[in-house]
């Protein structure tokens, strides 16, 4: 060992490493270039095949904009974020029921999650809608007067989409309270103690430090089941409410053009979904912005190009 | 280090007065009991170092001084206020947790692991507290905050986020952030544990400089040199009792008890 050490320092001109620096062949990514040519070929049988199906293509915009489908988007829309809305502040109040000192709240919070996660959606918008074949009316009296705040049929105020709203947005209510015990716990307890001992109220404990730094494992499930909600909405339409399967029903049962106008159903959900997914990487990029600094500014196709580039070549430094 | 006051420190009332008396202190954790009738007295100016091994204690005590911690019995009493109570003719109601915060703002603490907001500038660290807990205008509170960060060194920093920072830079902001609450009472958990050695200096540069200004601070550390010179007073604790309590000198130079020998043989070595 010692004798090679040696005579290697006493030639140095043929040691590795020294001398004219070396000409580098970079790896060839032929994985690459196979799947992609895999791809555009079935790509290419896939659009063949479509063009020889009976569909009238041309007819899809004008579907598009029909009243019905419209409609059926807006309420689609309005839907899904009231429901999920909801789901957000009912869901943000039991998981601090659910981590709260107080055993009561506690239990209330834990069967709360147990009874709304636990029942199919579409059973729980059953019941709601037929609630008027339980309480046929839903008055509420005001105290010391014989005047009512609420006096109505329950048939009247059950409408399809309160009965829909009601069932999509408790049940995605227990989903969000695991969601949001889930970032509060992942918050360390050094943040609190550290909060606490500047004088911070428990509610500014939570509004200024816990939560902020919870939004980061919050945002990306709830991004997750805002997209679910959206699409979701589609159950209401066993109960008759006006979202954008419904209207394509009762729009493809007059014009016989079922295909089409699924079709054009297809493209605006995949419109609303990717506006949804837009938003979520912006609220999630603001609240990971102070935490990592030097993170990744730029739009949205930025960060994509970025992470289709093949990582840096990296030399060696001796 | 640059020569503004700390207001707070040493201010309203005569050195020497007791600020911080504690008195048989019990807590325990299931069957373990971790303090077991501690005794306690700080006098206002004073710099009080607990020393003891892993396990005795003295965190556990120095979190019921702001009641971080609850304890299971005894008083303590900060500058005539009993922390965690209302004090009523003669009983002592249980406070809720909205009106202990009033109490803890007046005591500051510095952790082992900073505790750093990481999601704020080092700047809104210093000013979160007077700004959103006393209702300081915020311009107000930034120009004291700068002149704090001016004073532990770190003027440049103010808009960074701790996560640039090193360990002994963020520990300074936190030292900072504690004193702009203008605190009466300063508590230090082993400041400089989770400092690599070469960064402990400027923290514990920092306490001296606060020591020397006045500011009354109850610290546990196991830096012995630091105790030997900086406090008036050296608290020694196992087994959840203080075992032996005096100047320096004496604890440290002196010391009665065979534990305490024990202990500073131990980490002296
Ligand atoms: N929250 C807790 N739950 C259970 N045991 C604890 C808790 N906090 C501290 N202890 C225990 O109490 C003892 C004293 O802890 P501590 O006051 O942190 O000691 P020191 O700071 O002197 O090292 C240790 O044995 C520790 O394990
Ligand atoms: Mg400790």
């Amino acid at each position: 060992m010692a004798d090679r050490a040696g005579a290697a320092l006493t030639r140095p001109v043929d040691a590795p490493g020294d001398g004219e620096l070396l000409p580098q062949v970079r790896i060839r990514h032929w994985g690459r270039v196979v799947a992609g040519l895999a791809v555009l070929a079935v790509l290419g049988l896939l659009f063949q095949a479509i063009s020889r199906g009976d569909i009238d293509y041309a007819s899809i915009p004008a579907l598009l904009t029909q009243d019905v489908i419209l409609e059926g988007l807006v309420d689609t829309i309005v839907l899904a974020v009231v429901a999920q809305a909801g789901a957000i502040v009912i869901g943000t109040v039991v998981a601090l029921m659910r981590t709260s000192a107080n055993p009561v709240l506690r239990w209330v919070s834990w069967a709360y999650i147990w009874v709304f996660r636990g029942l199919p959606v579409l059973l729980q918008i059953l019941l709601w809608y037929n609630i008027a074949l339980v309480f046929p009316a839903f008055s509420i009296p005001i105290p010391f007067t014989d005047a009512y705040l609420l006096d109505q049929p329950a048939n009247v105020i059950m409408t399809g989409f309160l009965a829909a709203l009601l069932g999509l947005g408790l049940n995605e209510s227990a989903y969000m309270a695991e969601i949001v015990r889930a970032g509060l716990t992942s918050v360390d307890r050094g943040q609190t103690e550290a909060a606490k001992s500047i004088g911070m109220s428990p509610a500014k404990v939570l509004s200024r430090v816990v939560l902020p730094q919870a939004m980061r494992v919050i945002i990306p499930p709830t991004g997750n089941d805002f997209i679910n909600m959206l699409k979701g909405t589609s159950i209401a339409s066993v109960i008759g409410f006006t979202e954008l399967i419904h209207a394509a029903n009762a729009l493809s049962s007059r014009s016989l053009a079922v295909m089409e106008t699924l079709l054009a159903v297809a493209v605006w959900y995949m419109v609303v979904v990717s506006v949804a997914n837009v938003g979520q990487y912006y609220l999630e990029r603001h609240y990971n912005a102070s935490i990592r600094p030097t993170g990744t500014r730029g739009s949205v196709w930025a960060k994509v190009g970025g992470s289709l580039r093949t990582p840096p070549f990296m030399r060696s430094s001796r | 280090m640059s020569a503004v006051a700390i207001e707070g420190a040493g201010e309203g009332a005569a050195q020497g007065e007791v600020l911080v008396r504690a008195r048989g202190l019990r807590k325990q954790y299931g069957s373990l009991e971790v303090l077991r009738g501690v005794d306690l007295t700080v006098r206002r100016g004073q710099v009080v170092v607990l020393l003891g091994a892993s396990g005795a204690g003295k965190s556990t005590l120095l979190r019921c001084v702001n009641h971080l911690e609850a304890a299971d019995g005894g008083e303590i009493w900060v500058d005539g206020v009993p922390i965690g109570f209302r004090h009523d003719g003669d009983r002592l109601h249980e406070l809720r947790e909205k009106d202990v915060a009033r109490q803890r703002a007046e005591i500051g603490m510095v952790f082992q692991r900073f505790n750093l907001f990481p999601h704020r500038t080092v700047l809104a660290n210093v000013t979160e507290g007077p700004v959103q807990v006393r209702g300081v205008p915020r311009r107000e509170a930034e120009a004291y905050a700068r002149e704090l960060l001016e004073r532990v060194g770190l003027g440049d920093k103010v808009d960074t986020y701790p996560d640039r920072l090193s360990g002994g830079q963020q520990q300074r902001v936190a030292i900072a952030r504690a004193l702009a609450m203008r605190p009466k009472l300063l508590l230090f958990d082993e400041p400089t544990s989770a400092l690599d050695p070469e960064l402990v200096g400027e923290v514990l540069a920092v306490m001296t400089e606060l020591a020397r200004e006045g500011m009354t601070m109850i610290v546990v550390t196991h830096e012995i040199s630091f105790a030997r010179e900086v406090a008036d007073h050296v608290v020694f604790m196992a087994g959840g009792v203080v075992v032996e309590e005096g100047p320096p000198e004496q604890v440290i130079g002196a010391p009665q008890h065979e534990r305490t020998r024990a202990f500073l043989a131990r980490v002296t070595a």
